[in-house]
């Protein structure tokens, strides 16, 4: 016999739910009941189809605003303040009862937003370069690709004669300046100073919005003036007015200074220029200029424009592209000019074979990524120790609930700490990314200052800081606050096994992170070693070079280098043309037996006295140096090892080797020297003999005498042929060290980024590490009791760590090796990705966790389990 | 005055809790209006009136137990406040009133 009753009818079920749904649950259970009543009802009355019918409409009759609304709830509503002010207080108590977890917690955090900060200002600084000219949507400059041999090179200088026929035949420019720099000596009164200056046209100051604080701009079309940048006038003048006062040029013309403008910013493509000299000036006193007026094949110097409003740079680009093809005597090189923005000039410097290839742009994206990925440690440090933490917190949980605490206030509560944590953390960082500002700025050499009055800094700083606590609080304000507090004060309360998985796969992330940044900084120190450690090919120890800015300087050779000899304190003495760490100007017009007419390949031109070869102390491989003995030297040159390779010459002393116009013959062979880039292959280049074709002194110290006695007397030499001009000497090694600087730079932010990233991981490591522990204390008792060792112990605690250390370095490995590999493909002479950076990384990272949390879970094996069981 | 003017509906629903005195809750008032009018209302018509009635303090209400007949569910009973009562007699009181006021020959 069934003893069950049959199964009463019930109304739909959909509106059943949905009035459960819907409906505030104060009066859903009087709602129901109601329906359930008046359908059994009648079901009696009417039938059970009309029931349910009836029941529906009902239903849709009970869904009204007045009956929808939420009840009220019976608190008593205090004053906001009171409630805000009691979340603090509880907030400020918990973060005093754990003073090691808080620290952790926010120095962990404020560091992290230190770095993102600094990154951020670098960013900011970089992206905001030349944007404060007035029209710098409107400004670009000329640049040209020419095809020497197979591939376009570019070059941003140009021939003079361009400026104007770009004035004179192009309506898309409003304004079109010539512009080249120099480095000036100034005289005034006894006192001269050597200066980068730039000699421009008229229009370049409405070009680049020039400030001027006195004087007028028309100065710079009067030949007799010049303006001076605040600073240098500072310098110069001190506090007397510098206006109408006389100053000397190169010892070669008195200006007057007419005028003097505040200093371009410090993010500016012009951040160096500290005077602006007029053109016709420069054209008066260099008779290269005076020459280049008319020379449609000399290129050396720069041209900006200002567009028309509405002029598109590229097609303005594509109108000027031929205007050298298109006249007489089309150089065989090919020159095709083109618009470079001003929007690009700080960021896309680079172009490969006519193609725009980046720049600094890389740098950018990179650090950007770095502070971004820094910040994202320290977020996570500081969600796995909250998360860890609020566990521990769950009988409190129980306990509010009991007393009468609502969820929306367990869920204020917690979130008003953890945004009480992150503000501290943001209030730490600000201060600390002041005081470390200054030596950030050594470091990536800039002038970056806090944006203490720009809103958008406010507004990210701030915007982020409540984003990191809202997201680090989402977990224990909505898991937490769920709990019901019988279960939760019973005891029965447990943790799910998978509650750790995400504080894992964090821990995870945080060290493949950080192995790679310590791969990515070990290559990048190899890669500067390797390329330092190339052969350079001469002696750069005691070398040091002097610019002849003077006339007085030329033509006094053989007497100069008497003198300099005879006080013993060189071995010998050069000039040259250009510096030795630099390689000017090269020529397409040479030509040897066996060469291929079709090709034009670029070889560079060198310029040298007799002393040349001694004086820097190059290697012949072949043949010999240049002799006063043979007074047919005069038609003889020199070749560097890549030259003899381009040419293909098996027996290259002898040779003979044309070049404009002229036949020489090669009588030696040097090793390859290292002038430019020395990540890059060496240009093949040729030596010949001229006295006049130079502008540098190259002295070879003596190692005899102390450095700074051996000066002083180079001085005095110095002083007695150019009284005037300031004794202006650098060590060869300097310069050629600064041929690392950006690579040196971006090792040393990788490195100290590196550093700080473990150092965050560390951080978060300890925090957690030491939670466990205390989380597992009796066990670790009970296992002790049973005859555990320290051993098994600390065993036990490190393994989870270690394992998963090792899946992220397995991780990290190949991710690093793939974007180094791709970074390395820029330099063509390049370190090797060797295994063991890799293994020493891993080892590494390793090691440091070990030691993080070995000193956790020594501390716990060695608690005495009496203490640790005892109390319950 | 929104506070103490009666609609028709509602006059009618704080009758119907009047003459149900003790068992008045959704389903009897709706029973008793049905009944008593011989039309059908809607039970959110009467919830939403009963809702108004409270608010302006006409009616008061309790969870009384819960009954077999609806699942076990508790059912909210309602009944007629003093000012309720008052309420009531004032619109009774103008009514009779204005009756009284209709002359005798508007009928014949």
């Amino acid at each position: 016999m069934n003893r069950n009753p049959p199964p009463r009818p019930v109304g739909p079920r959909w509106a059943t739910y949905l009035l459960h749904g819907l409906c505030p649950p104060h009066r859903a259970e009087e709602l129901a009941g109601d329906l359930d009543e008046l359908f059994q009802q009648r079901i009696g009355e009417v039938g059970l189809r009309r029931a349910r019918w009836r029941y529906v409409r009902d239903v849709f009759s009970l869904l009204r605003p007045s009956l929808l609304r939420r009840e009220v709830t019976v608190y008593p509503k205090p004053t906001h303040t009171d409630m805000l002010r009691n979340y603090l207080t509880i907030a400020m108590r918990t973060l005093g009862r754990n003073k090691g977890y808080s620290a952790i917690n926010i120095g962990g955090l404020a560091m992290g937003m230190t770095v993102a900060m600094l990154i951020g200002l670098w960013v900011y600084d970089e992206l905001s370069f030349n944007k404060s000219f007035r029209h710098h949507d409107r400004i670009a400059q000329l640049w040209q690709f020419v095809t020497f041999d197979v591939e376009k090179s570019s070059y941003d200088v140009l021939p003079m004669p361009l400026a104007d026929e770009l004035r004179r035949n192009y309506p898309d420019f409003d304004n079109v300046s010539l512009a080249v720099t120099r480095n000036v000596i100034l005289a005034t009164g006894d006192q001269t100073f050597t200066q980068a200056g730039k000699y421009v046209e008229p229009g370049f100051a409405s070009l680049f919005s020039l400030n001027l604080l006195s004087g007028t701009p028309s100065a710079l079309a009067d030949i007799n003036s010049i303006l001076l940048s605040e600073s240098l006038a500072k310098t110069v003048f001190g506090s007397a007015s510098p206006l109408d006062k006389l100053i000397r040029v190169d010892n070669k013309r008195d200006v007057k200074v007419a005028g003097v403008y505040q200093d371009f910013p410090a993010n500016s493509a012009f951040n160096e220029v500290t005077f602006l000299a007029p053109w016709t000036l420069l054209v008066a006193i260099e008779e290269e200029a005076k020459r280049d007026q008319n020379q449609w094949d000399s290129n050396s110097y720069e041209i900006f424009a200002q567009l028309k409003p509405g002029a598109d740079a590229d097609l303005v680009s594509a109108k000027i592209k031929d205007i050298r093809m298109k006249r007489d005597n089309p150089p065989g090189y090919k020159p095709e000019f083109f618009l470079h923005p001003i929007s690009k000039w700080h960021l896309y410097h680079d172009f490969k074979d006519g193609v725009n290839t980046g720049g600094l742009i890389t740098f950018v994206w990179l650090f950007g990524a770095i502070g971004v990925i820094v910040l994202l440690l320290a977020c996570i440090n500081f969600m796995n120790l909250s998360t860890a933490r609020s566990e521990k917190r769950a009988k409190e949980v129980g306990i509010r609930k009991a007393v009468g605490s609502v969820r929306s206030q367990l869920i204020a509560q917690f979130f008003s700490e953890s945004l009480l944590i992150a503000m501290l953390a943001f209030v730490l960082a600000l201060a600390a990314a002041q005081l470390l500002l200054p030596l950030f700025n050594q470091v990536a050499e800039k002038r970056v200052t806090m944006l203490w009055g720009n809103p958008w800094f406010w507004l990210a700083g701030l915007g982020f800081s409540v984003l990191t606590g809202l997201i680090a609080g989402t977990y224990p304000a909505l898991y937490l606050s769920s709990f019901q507090p019988v279960k939760v004060l019973k005891g029965k309360f447990r943790v799910s096994r998978f509650a750790a998985v995400p504080r894992r796969v964090l821990v995870g992330f945080q060290f493949t992170v950080s192995v790679m940044l310590i791969i990515g900084t070990i290559i990048v120190f190899r890669q500067i070693e390797h390329a330092k450690s190339r052969p350079v090919g001469y002696s750069r120890s005691g070398l040091i070079e002097i610019p002849m800015k003077t006339p007085e300087l030329y033509g006094h050779y053989e007497s100069m280098r008497n003198d300099l000899l005879e006080t013993r304190a060189i071995t010998e003495m050069a000039e040259s043309s250009n510096s030795i760490t630099v390689q000017y100007g090269g020529t397409t017009d040479i030509s040897w037996e066996g060469k291929n007419p079709t090709t034009k390949p670029l070889v560079m031109s060198n310029f040298v006295s007799h002393d040349y070869g001694k004086t820097v102390g190059w290697q012949l491989m072949a043949g010999r140096d240049f002799s006063r003995a043979y007074s047919t030297d005069t038609a003889s040159l020199i070749l560097n090892k890549a030259a003899v390779e381009l040419m293909g010459l098996k027996d290259p002393i002898g040779a003979p080797i044309k070049r404009g116009g002229r036949t020489y013959s090669v009588i030696g062979v040097v090793n390859d020297m290292i002038k430019e880039d020395p990540f890059k292959p060496i240009s093949p280049s040729f030596f010949a003999l001229s006295y006049t074709n130079v502008n540098t002194i190259n002295v070879k110290l003596s190692p005899q005498l102390a450095t700074g006695e051996a000066l002083a007397k180079v001085e005095q030499v110095f002083k007695t042929y150019s009284p005037d001009a300031p004794f202006d000497y650098k060590f060869v090694d300097d310069v050629f060290a600064k041929k690392f600087g950006t690579e040196e730079r971006i090792g040393r932010l990788a490195g100290v980024f590196a550093i700080l990233a473990i150092l965050i991981s560390c951080l978060g490591l300890f925090g957690l590490a030491s939670f466990i522990a205390e989380q597992r204390t009796k066990e670790i008792g009970i296992r002790k009791v049973l005859g555990a060792s320290v051993f098994t112990v600390w065993r036990l605690l490190s393994r989870e760590f270690v394992l998963l250390v090792m899946i992220a370095f397995c991780l990290a490995a190949p991710l690093a090796y793939y974007v180094l590999s791709d970074w390395l493909q820029n330099y063509q002479y390049r370190t090797e990705l060797s295994w063991w950076i890799f293994a020493l990384a891993g080892l590494g990272a390793l090691a440091v966790t070990l030691l993080t949390v070995s000193f956790q879970a020594i501390k716990a094996a060695l608690l005495d389990p009496v203490k640790s069981l005892r109390s319950e | 005055m929104k506070g103490t003017y009666l609609g028709e509906f509602e006059e009618v629903v704080l009758l119907a809790v009047a003459i149900r005195s003790g068992d008045a809750y959704g389903v009897a008032v709706v029973n008793e209006i049905e009944q008593q009018m011989g039309r059908s209302v809607s039970l959110g018509a009467v919830h939403s009136a009963l809702n108004r009635l409270q608010e302006k303090g006409l009616v008061d209400s309790e969870l009384g137990g819960a009954t077999a007949e609806r699942g076990g569910r508790r059912k909210r009973l309602y009944t007629v406040t003093a000012y309720g009562r008052r309420a009531l007699e004032e619109v009774r009181q103008l009514r009779n009133q204005m009756w009284a006021a209709i002359p005798q020959t508007t009928w014949s």
